[in-house]
């Protein structure tokens, strides 16, 4: 009784979803295939030559490329983006003394409240504080940036599919859709109405190619490294995506040396485990002939 | 119960001795997974994920107690007590890195164990009750991955659970009210967060007391193994401990190698990236796709397009939550007298073609809701619904099997005769 009434029971499932299999098959052969300029000319992201210092099981930080990049931040990304979960004081972990944790704190003024009065007020900052927002709230973030809102940068590396590679790609990205080709498709032949609509600009690595994130960097030498590096818009691009790295898991490389003294241990530790099984198990084995 | 030849415990001190007269505990233990439990000889590997399955609920555990420590249930506050974990909480990034995939590797060790099961018909008589208790545990061991998923409060933790939540629309009349109720509101929010947090919390506890039965169950007909011939004499078994104490021993360090090259190395592999993202009412993400082990479920969810007497949605609700139900009558849809599968060529070639059907539903179930992804899902729909509900029981009874061993001594050995065993064969004690 049971295997008839289970067997009725998967005939009705599999003829409901064959039903919707015909029903599905009919529009996709009748229908024409989805075409869309997002999906043929999205490209995928790359990071820069030579790839990051921290790539690979045994990367570690650039400190001198994290530094490059906090100021690439700070001179131009912080103007918009927020990164909200980053303390002044964790920039002691690439490569700050105390003291120049202290002086960089007290150049961003964060929001406190005057202790005379009890009213908002902005006060220099202390390393404990975490790096202040360019906006008080969202309303005037999207007021702002002509309705879209400046996104945090804190975890934007892990955030999106090939973090640290996709920040570099999109920074450096910016095209013109005219003469934009993949594969030796031009944008414009495949889609003669494609348009990036104003106050947009055309990025290919980003999801639906039309960003409204102006072209930060620029020109070459935006940014004046204190270390002499040439700041070109690839050099900038790659050191504020490592550096964002870093703002996103900034216990990325502690965490590889960590795992290779837990392998080390794991892999003596069942070395040991399979020769103790063996010598356990070597009394009732059959006897090879 | 155990088999006449099992060892039995002998308290080695005065102490002890006191002990097993007042609570036999260290007896209990040493009856459960000690000595005393004599287990079939020829188990192969693929019978140490239930150990395993055991050893990753423990660390579930222990990670998520530690984890709750420094966690907030509040919708305000949730993301970013997550991100106070992983970057200024001692070793908070490893033990979340740990419970995050420690909830991955706990179902790859559940799908192995369950995949062992169907291969050696290990439901069939006696041990049935061992295993529905074991579709009792992976019901369980889904409801808590998907609240769990849900409390770090991303942009997949938020939307996951309003697509999951909004399965319960799909029940006639009732099924709005139902929703809302289940949310404590139109949509996930603070309430929900805080009650999947509660529940979260204690139903691991509730897996582990399903997991006592599981075991206790286990104990009475012994455990199963790779012939499907039952346990005839002394010569079949050896003690659990130390030989397989050992063997398990030597598989936890497998496993442990390659949970830890990816806890370390790779450790948002199998995550998602829009789950680094805030949880954002007013922003759909483009893909809403559940955690990995979800997803030839989910495959099935979405396989039902078409509204044939009933809605669409419905009948994929339905269809979902069938296919996991339906293992509970595997044991009476399967009444071929043989267990393994080592056995039975037919079933052996349907048993591939599952194994083949689920790879196909687990790519679909991550793909976008597109053709021909759809469509590839619709066909592998329903032969999963065939394979279980029409072909195994049609095969358990047309099916001519190959002959068995005598006696699992004699599959290991090529003989049972006393008179030809001579050193090796019988387990030292």
């Amino acid at each position: 009784m049971i295997r008839i009434l289970s067997a009725l029971a998967g005939l009705v499932f599999a003829g409901v979803v064959l039903l919707a299999f015909v029903m599905g098959a009919t529009t996709w052969l009748t229908e024409e295939p989805m075409h869309s300029a997002d999906h043929e000319f999205h490209l995928d992201a790359h990071g820069p030559k030579g790839g990051y210092s921290f790539d690979g099981p045994v990367g570690k930080w650039d400190v001198a490329q994290l530094q490059r990049g906090l100021k690439v931040y700070s001179e131009v990304c912080a103007a918009c983006h927020s990164l909200k979960f980053v303390a002044f004081r964790d920039l002691e972990e690439i490569g700050y003394s105390e003291a120049q944790v202290k002086a960089f704190a007290a150049t961003k003024q964060v929001p406190g409240i005057d202790p005379n009065t009890g009213e908002s007020t902005m006060r220099p900052g202390e390393p404990t504080d975490y790096f202040p927002s360019p906006f008080p709230n969202a309303v005037a973030a999207a007021a702002a940036n002509n309705n879209a809102i400046p996104p945090d940068l804190s975890l934007m590396t892990k955030a999106r599919h090939h973090g640290s590679n996709y920040v570099y790609s999109l920074l450096t990205g910016y095209t013109d859709p005219a003469t934009f080709e993949k594969d030796g498709k031009r944008l414009m032949e495949e889609f003669p109405d494609f348009q990036t609509p104003p106050g947009l600009y055309f990025n290919p690595y980003f999801a639906n190619l039309n960003l409204a994130m102006a072209p930060p960097l620029g020109v070459d030498g935006q940014v004046t490294y204190d270390d002499g590096t040439e700041a070109t818009v690839s050099q900038m691009s790659a050191d504020v995506a490592a550096f964002l790295t870093w703002t996103a898991e900034p216990k990325l490389v502690e965490r590889k040396q960590t795992g290779f003294a837990v392998l080390v241990f794991l892999l003596f530790a069942t070395v040991l485990a399979y020769f103790a099984k063996r010598q356990v198990w070597s009394s009732v084995k059959p006897k090879k002939a | 119960m155990s088999f006449p030849w099992a060892k039995e415990y002998t308290p080695a001190n005065g102490f002890t001795k006191w002990v097993d007269e007042k609570l036999p505990l260290p007896r209990f233990v040493y009856n459960a997974v000690g000595a005393g439990y004599p287990v079939p000889r020829n188990l192969n590997y693929m019978w140490n994920f239930g150990v395993l399955a055991g050893f990753c609920l423990v660390l579930q555990i222990v990670t998520g107690v530690v984890l709750a420590m420094h966690y907030a249930a509040n919708a305000q506050v949730a993301f970013g007590t997550v991100e106070h974990i992983m970057r200024d909480v001692n070793w908070g990034w490893m033990l979340r890195y740990m419970h995050a995939n420690g909830a991955s590797f706990f179902f790859l060790v559940l799908y192995l164990h369950i995949f062992r099961g169907f291969f050696y018909s290990s439901y069939k008589a006696p041990r049935e009750m061992i295993w529905l208790l074991g579709v009792v545990i992976f019901l369980l061991a889904m409801a808590t991955a998907f609240m769990g998923y849900v409390l770090p409060w991303g942009q997949m933790s938020f939307w996951g659970a309003k697509v999951i939540t909004g399965l319960f629309s799909a029940i006639p009349f009732v099924g709005e009210p139902i929703q809302i109720w289940l949310l404590g509101g139109f949509a996930p929010d603070n309430a929900a967060l805080n009650r999947f947090f509660s529940l979260h919390f204690l139903l691991p506890f509730v897996i582990a007391g399903v997991v006592i039965l599981h075991v206790w169950a286990l104990h009475i007909p012994g455990s199963s193994n790779p012939t499907g011939v039952e346990v005839k004499s002394k010569s079949d078994t050896v003690p659990f401990h130390p030989y397989y104490t050992a063997k398990d021993g030597f598989g936890l360090g497998v496993f442990l190698i390659i949970y830890c090259v990816v806890v370390f190395f790779l450790p948002n592999m199998l995550g998602h990236p829009d789950n680094y993202i805030e949880a954002n009412p007013l922003s759909t993400p483009a893909h809403i796709v559940p955690e990995w082990y979800f997803y030839p479920f989910y495959a099935i969810l979405r396989a039902f397009t078409f509204d044939f007497i009933l809605e669409a949605k419905l009948w994929g609700v339905l269809a979902m939550f069938s296919s996991i139900l339906l293992w509970f009558l595997l044991p009476w849809l399967d009444r071929s007298p043989v267990r393994s599968g080592h056995y039975r060529p037919l079933f052996r070639t349907f048993f591939i073609i599952l194994l083949v059907d689920m790879a196909v539903l687990f790519y679909c179930g991550g793909a976008p809701a597109e053709e021909p992804y759809v469509m590839i899902s619709q066909i592998a729909t329903a032969y999963y619904f065939l394979h279980f509900l029409v072909i195994l029981p049609i095969v358990s009874s047309i099916e001519k099997p190959k002959p068995l061993p005598y006696s699992i001594t004699e599959a290991v050995l090529g003989s049972d005769k006393k008179a030809v065993l001579g050193e090796n064969t019988q387990p030292a004690t």
